[in-house]
């Protein structure tokens, strides 16, 4: 990059590899850096909100359906995907993310936004392939990835616990 | 060498061709930036009444033709060519826009550098003598464009610091050939080459861009053996904050002192201080927007501008390549437009 005033031959007789090494590193050094502390705090907060409101459903349906505690989690978790698809059909998902960022994200929450932004945002072209082909479009990676996760550790467990 | 050939990438007109009229139709937050008041229309909503956003886009490129046919005081049977671009695959708004014009067209491609490629065509076009009038548009549309690029509209996620906001706006000019009309005079056009400096973040666009923004000024400088001081303004289309200071950084490193007549329309539209836009604007229209509705206005004998370069920037990626890990290279297209 440093160069006689011309940087298209700096370019040619610099050669392209080390010259766009240089700059991405310049890039990197140069470019703004997200608040990372702040985003951890702010995460820490959201995702606790998110969790008590989880632990609140959970003991109400415990309390109303007269189940166990365990029972109630399902009825909760359906309860906080219905919340966060409201909240993003209503459009106030994305603002409250861009503030949360990984504590709306990583709950149940974030991955009702992945589905339900998507069958908006696809609606237009149609039921089947708009909608139902392109649903999954975000939330289709973390499907297959939680259902390999679980099978390995599935595996795991019923090796270390012995039970075979 | 072709005669008004003056360089390897730069052309000089013979007799410059003027900008007979320019329209600007914008978005809402476009609308409420520090620009606002310079465009013919501010629509209050990005649909515009329409059923999806696409069409939305498509609305807005017209009313901005529509703007531009009126100012120029002419009629669209009175034009020779369309020239059009804009960021959806197919060019989709372009093109389904030329359709009612039924004006010979010509779709074009340049990314964000659309503004600047279709205009120096167009100059091009009338002073090779191949046409009288010419309409060049481009538009982006912020939820077209975030679908097609990154995630649709209603997914949450938390931008990086120097990611940019993709203008909804259209921006539309009718260029003359010389003895046509009165107006602003395109005088040189600098085409720029694709530049690829090894960026791979596509939020990083600023930063893709400014090599090649700096790459085509100094060809500009070079083959006009103009200085950065001929020029009131030096204006970048859309490489926002971060691009620019990379911009500046990387013409320091060449030896090109921009210093206060550099500015950059990414910067210019919003008001970063109060719109959540992080870094700027981007898009095809960020560009066309601030050039057409707003500067274009200040370039007379007597004004604050006599002298413009513009230095419209686009990041050339796909989501194809940047999903396969590829670079972004980039290009930037100058125009010098004079009273």
């Amino acid at each position: 990059l440093e160069g006689d005033g011309n940087l298209v031959k700096v370019k040619q007789e610099g050669g392209l590899p080390s010259q766009q090494a240089a700059y991405s590193q310049l890039v990197s050094r140069m470019e703004p850096k997200p608040p990372r502390l702040a985003n951890a705090v702010r995460a820490f907060l959201a995702g606790g909100i998110v969790c008590i409101v989880g632990e609140g459903l959970t003991d109400f349906f415990e309390r109303v359906l007269n189940i166990s505690h365990k029972e109630a989690g399902n009825p909760a978790v359906a309860g906080m995907i219905l919340i966060g698809a409201l909240l993003t059909g209503m459009g106030h998902f994305d603002k409250l993310a861009r503030w949360a960022g990984a504590g709306l994200a990583v709950p149940v929450t974030g991955f009702a936004n992945s589905m339900v932004a998507t069958a908006l945002e696809f609606k237009q072209e149609g039921l089947v392939y708009g909608i139902g082909g392109r649903m999954f479009q975000l939330a289709g990676a973390v499907i297959v990835f939680g259902v390999v996760t679980a099978f390995v550790v599935g595996i795991v467990y019923a090796l270390a616990s012995g039970y075979w | 060498m072709a005669s008004k050939r003056i360089g390897a990438q730069t052309v000089r007109f013979a007799s410059p061709p003027v900008i007979l009229g320019a329209g600007v139709a914008a978005g809402p937050m476009e609308g409420d930036g520090p620009l606002g008041g310079s465009f013919d229309e501010v629509v209050p909503d990005l649909y515009l009444g329409q059923q999806t956003y696409e069409k939305a886009e498509r609305e807005l490129m017209k009313r901005a033709c529509h703007h531009a046919l009126a100012k120029a005081r002419i009629d669209v049977k009175d034009l020779n060519y369309f020239l059009a671009g804009d960021l959806l695959n197919q060019l989709i708004t372009s093109t389904f826009n030329a359709l009612p014009l039924q004006t010979p067209f010509l779709g074009l491609y340049g990314a964000c550098s659309t503004s600047m490629e279709s205009l120096g065509l167009a100059a091009m076009l009338c002073d090779g003598g191949f046409a009288d009038k010419v309409l060049v548009a481009t538009s982006s549309h912020n939820a077209t464009a975030e679908r097609q690029y990154r995630y649709p509209v209603e997914y949450g996620s938390q931008r990086r610091p120097y990611a940019q906001w993709t203008v909804t706006a259209a921006g539309a000019a009718v260029v003359a050939a010389a003895g046509q009309g009165e107006g602003p005079r395109i005088t040189h056009v600098t085409t720029g080459k694709v530049v690829d400096l090894g960026i791979k973040d596509p939020f990083d666009q600023g930063a893709a861009m400014a090599p090649a923004a700096i790459d085509t000024m100094l060809a500009h400088f070079n083959e006009t053996g103009r200085s950065a001081d001929y020029y009131d303004l030096i204006v970048t289309g859309d490489l926002a904050s971060f691009g620019k200071e990379m911009a500046l950084e990387v013409a320091r490193r060449a030896g090109l002192e921009l210093g206060d007549r550099y500015e950059d329309c990414g910067v210019m539209i919003y008001d970063r201080s109060r719109q959540d836009v992080h870094s700027g604007g981007s898009g095809c229209g960020c560009s066309a927007a601030v050039v057409f509705g707003h500067l274009l206005k200040q370039v007379s004998a007597g004004g604050r501008v006599r002298r413009l370069l513009v230095v419209a920037t686009g990041a050339l990626l796909s989501p194809t390549t940047f999903q396969q890990g590829e670079n972004i290279p980039a290009i930037a297209h100058a125009v010098a437009i004079e009273a």
